[in-house]
């Protein structure tokens, strides 16, 4: 039997609306409680002038294994999540052979054990081979594991597949997350469609491919009672759906990316590929109405949607190169950034939507400091001025927008289980 | 003949590069007797490492290289068409995708200053080894280029080529981003044939959506004082291009009387589907160039046309070779503009000795 105690930090658990300096007692792979009435401890840290929160949680990143470890492993991705203050990640289903049966969600949870980093959680497949045309075994993926079920980065583009996923998930609780994009309207194109695509000459994909998507998808909800997840919504038309169709009861939800809320289209002037990202950057009118969309808790998730991609790939003409960029180390100091720092959220709304957002919609036990949980355990060092250093990241990939972008605040020490796995050196 | 024959006296340059040629028939006099001073005003020396694009010149820069291009075609007139200028220095071009005027008058334009030339074309390449774009560059570099002349399918390829070589990039047309080279044609055509480009209204027309040309002439028009009207189909202007400060329209016949210069784009198959507009009929119906509408048009009008024209479509024979026609002046211009830029981005790496952006 082991015990830390962590002393003296500023307590955040938006799970049961606490804000205040405290101690946190953790017992071996459990939290005791806060304020447990002891100072006595096997191990005692300091956390004075550091928040403590519950363990982050990112609900969609891609961890590339099998099929593409080049870009990512189980091992390096989890340990990116890491050093980003996340105790659990969802993974994508789209790698090669995309997780789309039983076996495949199980061997997820291997590749996490041997790793020993974060917690893994598998999203499953909602169709075969990702290829939108028929069911997966969402039973068995759900039996297996597998947390909530996509086809990752590929929009689920027939309307009568994702009716019938929404229909068929609904037996078994669990959330359907969908990329809202109408592939048509997308083309060949790489950013948003609006002043600077006419000025660049490059191809744009309108705000409408997402809008339009989100629209059907929130019908079909509707009608299935189904749980809808959309996941990064980036325009105003998508977050006013989204906030009407919460008010009249229909079960979905959203979430926005880090980069989506600190750039704007206006990037792509420099024709560089990390700014190429799915959905694409969006003028700042869109990204007011994101952050409205956080503080009025349309949007309760934040997710950096980690697409880490090897240098080969990402060094290329624009429209060759994939969509879409690591997040995992960045997605805390831009968000105090981008949000905190103005004003935007406060630090509880902010923890809030990377940890009871996430577990609520995820339906795991975790994202909280209530007694007898899971002793997962961030603690932030919110002060902290430092650069953005992609040679120095724990992913394989360094495809960031942010690179030499000076920030403030990051994970400091992470447990999980109880067992420290990350310190910031 | 040597590149270092410019040499500096007292804080003048005086370039003999022609002077002391050894053969006077090939090389015969001074491209011009250059007394600039280190005091100059960047607005009399050009101070550019690559062309990407006219958007970020200045007006004076493009008169320079207006006025430029002028000179050498004032000395073809005298018959002193080939020049030593670019002896010993090696161009370049890197086609990714097809073209046959603009890589000819490149090719033809570096002969003129005796460069030599590389000519690399996609199809005979090791792009379809696998080899990236931005590798194959830097091996064609390592050949010791110091100018490298390329086209791309992709916007921005250029921006991407100059961060990663030494060698100066010249954009020959990227995507649908920027033409900058046909643009400075058009517009020494037209100041050419008007004295200047100040005051006069010039309507591109057709396929705004998908041209470089009507971006690169867009930015070159705007800052040399003309007044620009883009006119096409709704579904081939891009929305926002008035921001560009030009005025949109649907209607040709409308613009028609007030047009000093009417631009032609060429419609883009390759670009293009059914999805823009329904037929070529319909299309050359509403914004074909014919007979009528020359009849209709200012009596001195210019018909410009970046070309390959399909004829019947964006103009009828009798239009193209009729005498408001300047397409062919076109096709000489351009020659001596991308003269005109070679010999200007080569002139200034002598300065920096080879230098840094």
């Amino acid at each position: 039997m082991t015990t830390t105690l962590i002393r003296g930090g500023r307590l955040i658990d938006p799970s049961q609306d606490i804000d205040r300096v405290g101690h946190l007692l953790l017992r071996d792979d459990r939290i005791v409680g806060i304020d447990p009435g002891t100072t006595v401890a096997d191990n005692v840290i300091d956390a004075t002038g550091m928040i403590v929160c519950p363990g982050l949680i990112d609900i969609h990143v891609a961890l590339r294994e099998p099929g593409n470890e080049e870009d990512e492993t189980t091992a390096t991705g989890t340990a990116a999540a890491l050093a980003g203050g996340f105790t659990s990640i969802a993974c994508f289903p789209d790698t090669n052979p995309s997780i789309d049966n039983r076996g495949a969600a199980e061997f997820v949870f291997l590749l996490a054990a041997r790793a020993k980093n974060c917690n893994v959680f598998p999203l499953g497949a909602a169709t075969k081979r990702n290829a939108g045309e028929e069911l997966a075994e969402i039973g068995q993926l759900v039996e297996g594991g597998a947390v909530a079920l996509t086809d990752g980065k590929r929009p689920i583009a027939n309307a009568e597949i994702m009716w019938r996923v929404l229909e068929y998930a609904r037996m078994f609780n669990c959330p359907i997350f969908n990329s809202p994009q109408v592939p048509e309207l997308v083309k060949d194109g790489v950013m948003h469609e609006g002043y600077y695509s006419m000025l660049l000459g490059l191809p744009g994909i309108p705000a409408a491919a997402e809008s339009i998507m989100v629209s059907r998808d929130i019908a079909l909800a509707a009608r299935t009672e189904g749980r809808l997840h959309l996941m990064c919504v980036s325009t105003t038309v998508s977050v006013d759906l989204i906030r009407r169709a919460r008010e009249r009861g229909v079960q979905v939800s959203c979430d926005v990316t880090p980069h989506h809320l600190a750039l704007t289209d206006a990037e792509l002037q420099s024709f560089e590929s990390c700014f190429k990202v799915d959905p694409p950057l969006r003028p700042k009118d869109h990204i007011q109405s994101l952050i409205e969309g956080l503080k009025d808790g349309t949007i309760d998730i934040i997710s950096s949607d980690h697409q880490p991609y090897a240098i080969e790939k990402k060094d290329r003409e624009l429209d060759l190169v994939p969509f879409g960029i690591v997040g995992l180390e960045t997605l805390l100091p831009i968000c105090i950034q981008t949000l905190v720092e103005p004003g935007h959220l406060s630090w509880p709304q902010l923890i809030s939507k990377l940890t009871t957002g996430p577990a609520a919609l995820l339906g795991i036990q975790k994202g909280t400091l209530k007694a007898g949980a899971d002793a997962d355990v961030t603690i932030i060092d919110p002060d902290i001025e430092w650069q953005i250093d992609p040679t120095k990241f724990k992913s394989r990939s360094r495809n960031t927008p942010f690179g030499g972008r000076k920030v403030k605040g990051r994970a400091k020490t992470v447990f999980v289980s109880g067992e420290i796995r990350h310190a910031a050196e | 003949m040597l590149q270092a024959e410019a040499v500096k006296l007292r804080g003048i340059w005086l370039d003999f590069a022609n002077v002391t040629g050894s053969s006077f028939t090939e090389s015969h006099w001074p491209v011009r007797w250059r007394m600039t001073t280190d005091s100059d005003s960047p607005e009399t020396q050009w101070t550019r490492h690559d062309l990407l694009g006219l958007q970020d010149l200045s007006a004076a820069e493009i008169t320079m290289i207006l006025d430029q291009a002028a000179e050498f075609k004032a000395m073809a007139a005298r018959g002193e068409s080939k020049i030593s200028a670019l002896n010993g220095t090696v161009v370049a071009n890197l086609f990714f995708e097809p073209s046959t005027r603009t890589r000819t008058s490149f090719s033809l334009a570096a002969k003129r200053l005796s460069a030599d030339t590389i000519d690399f074309t996609a199809s005979a390449s090791s792009l379809s080894k696998g080899e990236t774009f931005v590798d194959t560059a830097r091996n064609i570099e390592a050949m010791g280029v110091d100018l490298v002349v390329v086209r791309h399918q992709t916007s921005g390829a250029p921006q991407l080529l100059a961060k990663s070589l030494k060698a100066s990039v010249i954009n020959a047309g990227d995507g649908m981003h920027e033409h900058p080279t046909q643009a400075l044609l058009d517009l020494f055509t037209i100041r050419e044939h008007r004295g200047t480009l100040e005051g006069l209204t010039v309507t591109l027309v057709g396929d705004i959506l998908h041209s470089r040309v009507a971006r690169s002439n867009i930015w070159g028009l705007k800052k040399l004082g003309a007044r620009v009207i883009v006119c096409g189909p709704s579904t081939l202007i891009p929305p926002h291009i008035e921001k560009l400060g030009v005025e949109v329209s649907n209607s040709l016949d409308e613009v028609l009387s007030e047009t000093d210069c009417i631009n032609l784009l060429r419609i883009q198959f390759e670009r293009q589907r059914s999805a823009y507009f329904p037929s070529l009929r319909e299309y050359a119906h509403f914004f074909g160039m014919n007979g009528d509408r020359i009849r209709k048009a200012k009596k001195d009008v210019l018909i410009l046309a970046p070309g390959p024209i399909n004829r019947g479509v964006e103009l009828t024979p009798e239009v193209a070779d009729g005498r408001h026609s300047v397409i062919l002046d076109q096709v000489e211009n351009g020659l001596l503009v991308r003269m005109a830029v070679l010999y200007l981005l080569n002139e200034r790496r002598q300065q920096t000795a080879g230098g840094a952006r």
